[in-house]
């Protein structure tokens, strides 16, 4: 079984890769496709009564144009939902390897993380065809991350250590899993936003360029919000009261500023700031986005970076090894 | 707001050494070592506050300012908060055409009608609703909707003090003390500062403050894999509060042994060794000392000290060259190499090294109880007399020593390391927070909006009919809103609310 899951994951990240390829085929054949130039159209602006109000959405009309590229964009969410089948099965397979449920180190941890940030993506893809074009980035992001925890943070399959023996854990890692994910793929339309306004500004240079092909920025700002905005609560029930609770349990005090609390904490400060940011009327959304994205590179030192440079009371937190 | 976002952002950069320098609070044993690394650094980082960030003057200082500010923003907002619940919503601005959503329709009934309809169909969907009648034969009705979101978000913000209050009083009012408990009825341990390895007491507790109970150790049980890997360990203490009767208890690691204003965690275990000495006299004296795990396998180390042997019987003097010192390993397997191969107890075996010679425990400094003193060793006030290859025993052997002394390896005992705490604060701190979740939850998804809708006469020449202007605006972004507005116009118009 855990032969399997480690073949499993293998096929998984090909299957994201294979993806990737097609979504950037579809961008390289579609730059004056459908969905492009839908979503250039701005959308109709209201003008608020002193309080700041967004566009409303149109219907974006789905006339396909270049066959080649929409064969393609095709070919691509298929094989996306088929590297999420397999993220699946390299989950469970590892799962019922260990006999517990697949996050007990580092690398389950990714690995669960991932799928999550995927099914949600996923989710994103069949409610909204129109952001399609994220995909290309989405599938990047679980490359590039999944490779990592491949090459980095392998484990082979092992029990759990009696610390880990809680059922406070299994909330506590959980949420902490499905926030993470979420946080994660926010991260995608947070970096497309701001690729796409700064093609709307004007600016012409790499990697603005790729905006032009892009949803319309209203839209990819408040997908950003909203999957922050789902994440939040959630991380701050994971990290700030469930962990706690297991903390004391098991270790005597709620809070003990291990390096793993410490960025964990870093993180849900600066996801704070960025929903003051979003909320402030002064600040523009550009900057609250970079602060997203701060705070997404705060998730990435704490889920790599931690493990590897610093030791703490978090067992789980080992990279590969014991 | 922006001071709020600034002191957010200084408070994430000022956590960050916390996590890049050992902490005292979290592993002093690593300060310690951080000291041996970086002598030029370290008395630096230690006038800086960089072991101990989250006590530090600065850090304090930032989240002080933070809470200042929170504090500033939130009083005025609740006091505005409750001032929009008590009176009514706002009347209808002039020109409702100009409101992000508006639509107007020709109804049949009166003005009055038409207003009573909508106002109907408001408050059936939960809005906050006036009507108004006016001197030119119009009507107003005004809504609201979404007063949960502002409710929750200062809720959230409250409960954000009421957390930073309760860490404060449990860091005054609470207290904690680690201890390792040997297993057997002579080995146990009081509730006393005196009887603990290491303890702080928060600066508002006193040392009589703390609840009176007694704790021994009667089993301790550990299973592992096949690796080595623990699987599960649980403690069976005797208990016994307040001069009461014993209670047997059983805790575990997650799971602790909660008395009276006290919590035990189980945090770690380990062997003691159980050594008898027969000195030149013919005297014996049997000490039972932990040895302290230094790889997870349970190689373990330590040191048995007997300073008040080999006194001569007709003098009755202690000879401070005569003390005996046994430092060295127990490895609870022995595979081939110097290290145990499995952490129970298939092959135990301990291999020591003997010392003679002044101990140097009455100069009053206190040293380690795991090792012995290397000045004294430095000094050849402390000798070893058996060689430089440590001699191993196994349980119930003897080892007669070149001065004809014996020491016997009776055995070993387990023995469970204690965290010992009390935090008064920690539930309140709890409900504090979830409390403050379900606000943090209404508001990011709450949606605060105003509906209007003007009722005019219809013109002179058309006779009796109604005109009904309506205008919609969303507080706060909401893409839904144009569907709601519209269908809540349409119900207006269609009188069916
Ligand atoms: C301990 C630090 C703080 C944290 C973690 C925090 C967290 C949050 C969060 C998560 C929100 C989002 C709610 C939403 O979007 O509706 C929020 C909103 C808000 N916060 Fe804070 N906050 C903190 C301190 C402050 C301070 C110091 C102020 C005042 C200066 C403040 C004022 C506000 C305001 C006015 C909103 C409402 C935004 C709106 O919905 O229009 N917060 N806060």
């Amino acid at each position: 079984m855990a032969e399997l899951s480690n073949q499993l994951m293998g096929f998984t990240v090909l299957a994201y890769l294979v993806a990737m390829v097609l979504y950037a085929g579809e961008y390289a054949f579609g730059n004056k496709s459908h969905i492009g130039r839908a979503a250039a159209r701005p959308a109709r602006q209201l003008v608020g009564a002193g309080a700041p109000v967004d566009s409303v959405e149109e219907p974006q009309p789905v006339v396909p144009k270049d066959k080649r590229a929409e064969w393609t964009g095709r070919a691509a969410v298929a094989v996306n939902l088929l590297a999420l089948l397999l993220h699946l099965g390299t989950l469970v397979t590892r799962g019922v390897a260990a006999d517990r449920m697949p996050w007990g180190n580092m690398y389950e941890y990714i690995l669960s993380a991932t799928f999550v940030g995927s099914a949600v993506w996923a989710g994103v893809l069949l409610r909204r065809p129109a952001l399609r074009h994220i995909g290309l980035f989405a599938s990047l992001a679980l490359v590039v991350l999944l490779g990592a925890a491949g090459m980095i943070a392998y484990t082979p399959v092992g029990p759990l250590v009696p610390a880990l023996q809680s059922y406070w854990f299994i909330i506590h890692v959980s949420t902490i899993i499905i926030a993470s994910g979420v946080l994660l793929i926010g991260a995608v339309p947070a970096t497309m936003f701001l690729i796409r306004d700064g093609y709307d500004q004007g600016k012409r240079r790499f990697p603005y360029t790729l905006g032009m092909s892009l949803p319309d920025a209203t839209l990819l700002e408040r997908l950003t919000f909203r999957l922050h905005a789902f994440a939040f609560p959630l991380f701050t029930f994971g990290a700030l009261i469930a962990g706690p609770i297991w903390a004391e349990a098991s270790w005597g005090r709620y809070w003990n500023w291990d390096p793993k609390e410490v960025w964990a904490f870093i993180s849900w400060v600066v996801y704070a700031g960025y929903l003051h940011a979003r909320a402030t009327p002064s600040v523009k959304r550009t900057v609250a986005t970079w602060i997203a994205l701060l705070g997404f590179a705060t998730m990435l030192m704490n889920l790599f970076g931690v493990n590897l440079f610093f030791s703490g009371l978090h067992s789980y937190a080992n990279a590969g090894g014991m | 707001m922006r001071t709020a976002l600034v002191l957010l952002f200084l408070l994430a950069i000022a956590a960050i050494p916390g996590s890049i320098f050992p902490q005292r609070a979290v592993d002093s044993q690593r300060v310690t070592e951080y000291y041996a690394a970086h002598p030029q650094l370290a008395p630096w980082l230690e006038r800086l506050g960089g072991f101990e960030v989250y006590a530090s003057p600065w850090f304090a200082s930032i989240y002080l300012l933070l809470f200042t500010s929170l504090i500033g923003c939130v009083v005025p907002r609740l006091l505005d908060h409750i001032r929009a619940l008590r009176i009514a919503v706002p009347d209808a601005p002039k020109r409702l055409e100009r409101l992000p959503l508006s639509a107007t329709k020709d109804l049949a009934g009166t003005p009055a009608e038409a207003a009573a309809t909508a106002a109907q169909v408001l408050r059936k969907h939960r809005f906050r609703t006036k009507v108004r009648e006016h001197e030119d034969g119009s009507w107003t009705v005004s809504a609201e909707k979404g007063y949960l979101k502002e409710t929750g978000n200062l809720f959230f913000h409250f409960a954000l003090l009421a957390v930073l209050v309760g860490v404060g009083f449990g860091h005054w009012y609470g207290w904690h003390g680690n201890r390792i408990l040997v297993a057997g009825a002579d080995q146990g341990f009081c509730n006393s500062l005196a009887q603990y390895d290491d303890s702080t007491l928060g600066p508002r507790v006193d040392a009589a403050d703390l609840p009176n109970f007694c704790l021994t150790l009667d089993k301790f049980v550990a299973g592992y894999q096949d690796t080595g890997q623990p699987k599960a360990f649980s403690a069976t203490v005797g208990v016994t509060q307040n001069d009461g009767p014993v209670e047997t208890r059983e805790f575990t690691v997650n799971d602790p042994l909660r008395l009276h204003h006290a919590n035990v965690h189980l945090i770690g275990h380990g062997y003691a060794v159980t050594l008898r000495f027969t000195d030149r006299y013919g005297e014996t004296q049997t000490k039972t000392v932990p040895f302290l795990p230094v790889d997870g396998m349970f190689t373990s180390e330590g040191v048995a000290q007997f300073p008040d042997v080999n006194i001569d019987p007709k003098t009755d003097k202690r000879d401070a060259t005569l003390q005996m010192g046994f430092e060295g390993r127990y490895l609870p397997t022995v595979g081939t190499g110097a290290t145990s191969t499995f952490p129970a107890e298939n092959a135990p075996a301990i291999f020591l090294t003997a010392y003679r010679g002044d101990l140097g425990l009455d100069v009053g400094t206190p040293g380690s109880v795991y090792s012995l003193d290397q000045g004294q060793i430095a000094t050849g006030d402390l000798k070893n007399v058996s060689g430089a290859r440590p001699h191993e025993l196994k349980i119930g052997e003897t080892w007669t020593l070149d001065d004809g002394t014996k020491l016997e390896f009776v055995g070993t005992r387990p023995y469970a390391t204690l965290a010992i705490r009390y935090d008064p604060t920690q539930s309140t701190i709890l409900i504090g927070a979830v409390l403050g979740l379900i606000g943090l939850m209404l508001s990011l998804g709450g949606h605060r909006r105003r509906v209007w809708f003007r009722a005019l006469p219809a013109s002179a020449d058309s006779g009796s009919g109604t005109l009904l202007a309506a205008g919609g605006l969303p507080r706060t972004d909401y893409p839904g809103f144009a569907d709601e507005f519209t269908a809540l116009v349409t119900a207006a118009e269609e009188g069916n609310p």
